[in-house]
């Protein structure tokens, strides 16, 4: 690096390295993890704010039956566009960015152990998502055909097709270079002390969830890359005319898809497993088994695929080995649940904003879980499927599942990395008005799917028309309140509203794990030296803790 | 333990509220829940999903009222302090297990009625189904009856957008059809399903039957109606752009009725067709290959008798000529009907995959080659020889004079000397 021996200069004290580079070449040549980290998540805030966007496009469509907007095939690029951009552009890339601030942090090493891939990874992901949704302004519109890209449908996608098949392929690049770098991180940098069941659960998770996206975006782009030569290159892969079969391409998609909706949620166990004990001030019940139920899910992901497709004519046996697959995973998700409960269990609770939003994952992510248990069972499943059963299921998982359990670990750690506090009145604010309007967007969604409504459709017949009001007021109210969020969020980044830095290292007194050890804003280099581990501090409630409640107390 | 038998009042009482609470919901309304339906299976599938949903309720009711109890009592606002147990291997294996064998409690049941449904032995007739973009096709096997069946045209007209008529004003609103399916109650009526383009999903909620239309695969699936009526469902399978204006009616008449119905449809009289809408029940004389495969007890192909031998449908109005008016009249409401969909009502399509008319080479050009593609279909447009030659010629006429075309007028001989 030709700045180096200037930079070292400013930095007398710094032997080894020296601070960020000042202005726009910063972030773009960075190979820090902090640094990084903090790309990932504005790029993800700012997809989730797009992604968003089209959700109320959706939702405004909806709100009365007839056409009073877009034209049907807008819709369906708006259905498709949304899933995309929210799936690959808003709850990958923040758990990707969560895992570059934290992992390092958790298990006392000074960086990911590939740095330069690490900023490839993320630059991919612009490009990427400018890509996708430049597609709109094509001939033919966006892709149309649901981002689960059924063929022969989505090969009636028009100019943007291609467009589509490079903006999967990049993502899935972007997304198999962030996991490897997380998991050779984990297997070959941990400070001397941390053995593998002393991890904390987040670094846990991403471990499991970085082997199943090294497992399955392949797939995927095998998938993608069948449906591109089928498109252009007169292979028939998955056209019958041609000897092909277009239910193959579901089973493939859906071995990558399946995997995929734990790679969106087990990064949020780990958060949740986090924050729980900290604010119970209780040490997390059940270690051992939250990693074994973490491995048994994802091993079980792998086999359960075709409980999205149960629909397609498979035979019998078939069916019923999928159904009883599907279940079992309920065994697992159940023991987890007890845990978190558990843990709360005669604890000593505060609620400030990371509990609220951890709690609130505990009961609405088990109410998806519930909706999953019974979309399991296949001769039902046949009525609920394609449903919005089927989307209340899975935007509870999601959205105050994996999106709450986002907003969490931001709320909690965001002392840490900026030194400045959050406004926790706004915090409490921001949670209460987030909880009710979910609720009011997706929980009717059950009622409208089970009365008969379809999925993916602009409009509906007038019998539905109570809940898509309800569930559209939700949407409106969700979308706004984010921005609480987001101003209180800045200010700490940029201290605005005179927030000062000066918090202790330990911000939260119950919180415990190497992170809590460095300074507050944590400096951009951290753990240069391995740390010294004591036991007290990955798994124990500090005795520090009592002799600070007895303070608060009295 | 006083702590413990207060978590249990707790959780007795959220469980006795939900109960409540969802009762009234489920009981009072047939807009909340899954229809009981019409057949004996769907009637167990209604069984199961109220009985998976009332264990959700139970163990919800257990986790959320222990969870509750601890979120108020156990804070440290209150004065508590934390205990420091954290693991337990016996309360682990417990709530291992527990939820397993409540799981297999469900899992039994749940197959019986999948092998059930999956039975489609014995079958008293036959349908098959064909999705299209967008639309059904039903044929009887056997019986050459065959007919599409498209959203009703009023239907058609209030969803356009920004149509300004409003939805509640529409009876059955986007649930409306031309041309029902018609099925005898109390037979066990197998039916075969497939698609023309892309994938659809054929479901009628109150026969609880859904199943996958997907080119080049025949699936099966089977019903047999309890109760006469008029059962609504709707394509569950994304299929493009009109995904959502392709719904499904199934009227169940009894026997006897239903023989009537079919005895009209083979005399091969357009006028006796199910409804009032543009597209008649045609009579095809040409038993497709399928037919083969299901051995349809009753009708015999001799009852054919009333159609005219391997006539074109509606030869003989096909003979005179129209004036361009009339042609021109009558091809608005065929093209609203067929080619609207994709070519929009101003012919100028979505385009690159659904052509503009506007000035296109084949509208302006030969009139043959315009009517070889309707009849026969390119790429993703489907074949359109299902319409009578007089349709043809009506709806090839307004294209060409349409828009600020103007390349002359297609009669129904022409189209018939086509075929
Ligand atoms: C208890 C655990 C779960 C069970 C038993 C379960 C079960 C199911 C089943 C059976 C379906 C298919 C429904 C249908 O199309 O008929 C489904 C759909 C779906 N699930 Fe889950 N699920 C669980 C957890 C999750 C989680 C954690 C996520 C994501 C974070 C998720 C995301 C989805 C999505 C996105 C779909 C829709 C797929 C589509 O586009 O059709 N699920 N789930
Ligand atoms: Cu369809």
């Amino acid at each position: 690096m030709a700045h180096h021996d200037h930079a070292h200069d400013d930095h007398a004290h710094d032997h080894e390295h020296h601070g960020p580079e000042k202005g726009i070449m910063r972030w773009i040549k960075t190979t820090n993890h902090k640094d990084l980290g903090t790309l990932y998540l504005f790029l993800a805030f700012t997809m989730f704010f797009i992604g968003g966007l089209m959700s109320l496009v959706i939702r405004a469509e909806l709100f009365h039956p007839g056409l009073q907007f877009v034209d049907p095939e807008f819709f369906n690029q708006m259905t498709t566009m949304h899933a995309l951009v929210m799936i690959f552009g808003g709850v990958m890339p923040a758990w990707v960015g969560l895992a570059n601030w934290m992992v390092p942090m958790m298990i006392g090493c000074s960086d990911l152990a590939l740095p330069r891939v690490n900023n490839w990874g993320f630059w991919i992901l612009p490009f990427a998502f400018s890509m996708l949704i430049g597609t709109l302004f094509m001939e033919g519109g966006a892709p149309a055909g649901g981002w689960t890209m059924y063929p022969p449908l989505v090969l009636q996608t028009g100019n943007a097709f291609p467009f589509l098949i490079f903006a999967v392929h990049l993502m899935g690049i972007s997304s198999i270079t962030g996991a490897i770098n997380v998991a050779v991180t984990i297997l070959n940098m941990r400070a001397p002390g941390m053995s593998l069941l002393k991890m904390p659960l987040f670094v846990w998770t991403w471990l499991i969830t970085a082997y199943l996206l090294i497992a399955v975006m392949p797939v995927l782009a095998g998938a993608v890359t069948m449906l591109l030569t089928d498109k252009y290159f007169l292979t028939s892969f998955f056209s019958g005319a041609g000897g092909g079969d277009p239910v193959m391409f579901q089973h493939i998609f859906w071995f990558f898809g399946h995997p995929e909706v734990y790679i969106l949620i087990l990064p949020a166990f780990g958060i949740v497993s986090t924050i729980i004990p900290t604010f119970a001030r209780k040490q997390l019940f059940g270690y051992d088994s939250m990693v074994y139920a973490v491995a048994s899910i994802a091993f079980l992901s792998f086999i359960v695929w075709a409980h999205h497709m149960f629909t397609v004519g498979m035979p019998l046996a078939g069916e019923l080995f999928f159904m009883f697959a599907t279940m079992l995973i309920a065994v697992p998700t159940g023991v987890k649940v007890f845990n978190w409960v558990a843990t709360m269990w005669k604890g000593s609770m505060t609620f400030e904003t990371p509990m609220l939003f951890a709690l609130a994952f505990v009961f609405l992510f088990t109410i998806g879980g519930f909706s999953g248990l019974m979309l399991a069972i296949t001769p039902v499943d046949f009525q609920y499927h394609d449903t919005y059963f089927v989307v209340a299921h899975f935007h509870y998982v999601l959205v105050p599942g994996a999106v709450f359990a986002i907003l969490a670990g931001v709320y909690y750690w965001i002392p840490k990395w900026t030194g400045r506090m959050y406004n926790e009145t706004w915090g409490k604010i921001h949670f209460w008005t987030s909880a009710v309007f979910i609720n009011l967007t997706f929980f009717p969604q059950h009622f409208a799917g089970l009365a008969g409504m379809q999925r993916r459709v602009p409009d509906y017949a007038v019998q539905f028309v109570d809940w898509n009001v309800q569930s559209t007021v939700g949407a409106f109210g969700f979308f706004i309140v984010q921005f609480i969020f987001i101003i209180n969020m800045l200010a700490c980044c940029y201290g605005w509203f005179g927030r000062k830095q000066g918090l202790p290292d330990r911000v939260w007194d119950g919180a415990h794990g190497l992170e809590w050890t460095v300074p507050s804003p944590a400096p951009y280099h951290t753990f240069e030296e391995p740390p010294v581990i004591s036991d007290n501090e990955l798994t124990a409630v500090h005795d520090a803790v009592d002799a600070l409640d007895h303070h608060k107390l009295s | 333990m006083k702590m413990g038998r207060l978590a249990r009042i707790a959780a007795g009482t959220s469980l006795a509220l939900a109960a409540f609470a969802v009762q009234a919901y489920t009981e009072t309304s047939g807009g909340y829940n899954l229809p009981t339906g019409v057949t004996d299976l769907s009637k167990e599938v209604h069984g199961l999903h109220m009985l998976i949903f009332w264990i959700c309720v139970a163990i919800g009711a257990v986790v959320f009222g222990v969870m509750t109890y601890s979120i108020i009592h156990h804070r440290r606002s209150k004065g508590h302090k934390p205990a420091d147990f954290h693991e337990s291997t016996t309360v682990e294996i417990l709530w291992t297990s527990a939820p397993f064998i409540i799981l297999i409690g469900m899992a039994i049941p749940a197959a019986g009625t999948l092998i059930k449904m999956e039975d489609t032995r014995n079958s008293d007739m036959t349908v098959k189904v064909t999705g299209y973009q967008w639309k059904w096709e039903y044929e009887y096997l056997g019986e050459d009856v065959k007919f599409f069946s498209t959203l009703s045209a009023e239907s058609n007209k209030a969803r356009q957008l920004g149509s300004g008529i409003d939805p509640n004003t529409v009876p059955n609103y986007l649930v409306d059809v031309d041309n029902p399916l018609v099925l005898p109650v109390g037979k066990k009526v197998r039916f075969l399903v497939t698609a023309n383009d892309v994938i659809h999903a054929w479901w009628v909620p109150e026969i609880a039957v859904k199943k996958d239309a997907i080119p080049g695969y025949i699936n099966e699936t089977w019903a047999k109606i309890n109760t006469p009526g008029t059962y609504r469902g709707v394509c569950a399978e994304l299929c493009g752009r009109d995904h959502g204006f392709m719904p499904i009616v199934v009227k169940a008449l009894p026997e006897a009725e239903y023989k009537e119905w079919l005895a009209k449809q083979k005399g091969g009289d357009a006028a006796a067709a199910p409804a009032a809408a543009a597209l008649p029940a045609t009579v095809v004389a040409a038993a497709p290959a399928v037919t083969a495969t299901d051995a349809a007890p009753a009708a015999a192909p001799v009852e054919v008798a009333a159609a005219p031998a391997a006539a074109a449908p509606a030869a003989p109005a096909a003979a005179k000529d129209l004036s361009k008016d009339e042609l021109i009249k009558k091809g608005e409401s065929v093209y609203t009907a067929n080619c609207s969909a994709c070519h929009q009502a101003t012919g100028k399509g979505l385009p690159p995959n659904f052509p503009s008319l506007v000035g296109s080479k084949i509208v302006k050009g030969a009139a043959i080659e315009h009517i070889k593609q309707t009849l026969n279909g390119k790429g993703m447009m489907p074949p359109f020889k299902h319409l009578s030659d007089l349709d043809i010629a009506a709806v090839l006429t307004y294209q060409r004079n349409s828009w600020g075309n103007s390349s002359g007028v297609v009669q129904p001989a022409a189209v018939a000397a086509a075929r």
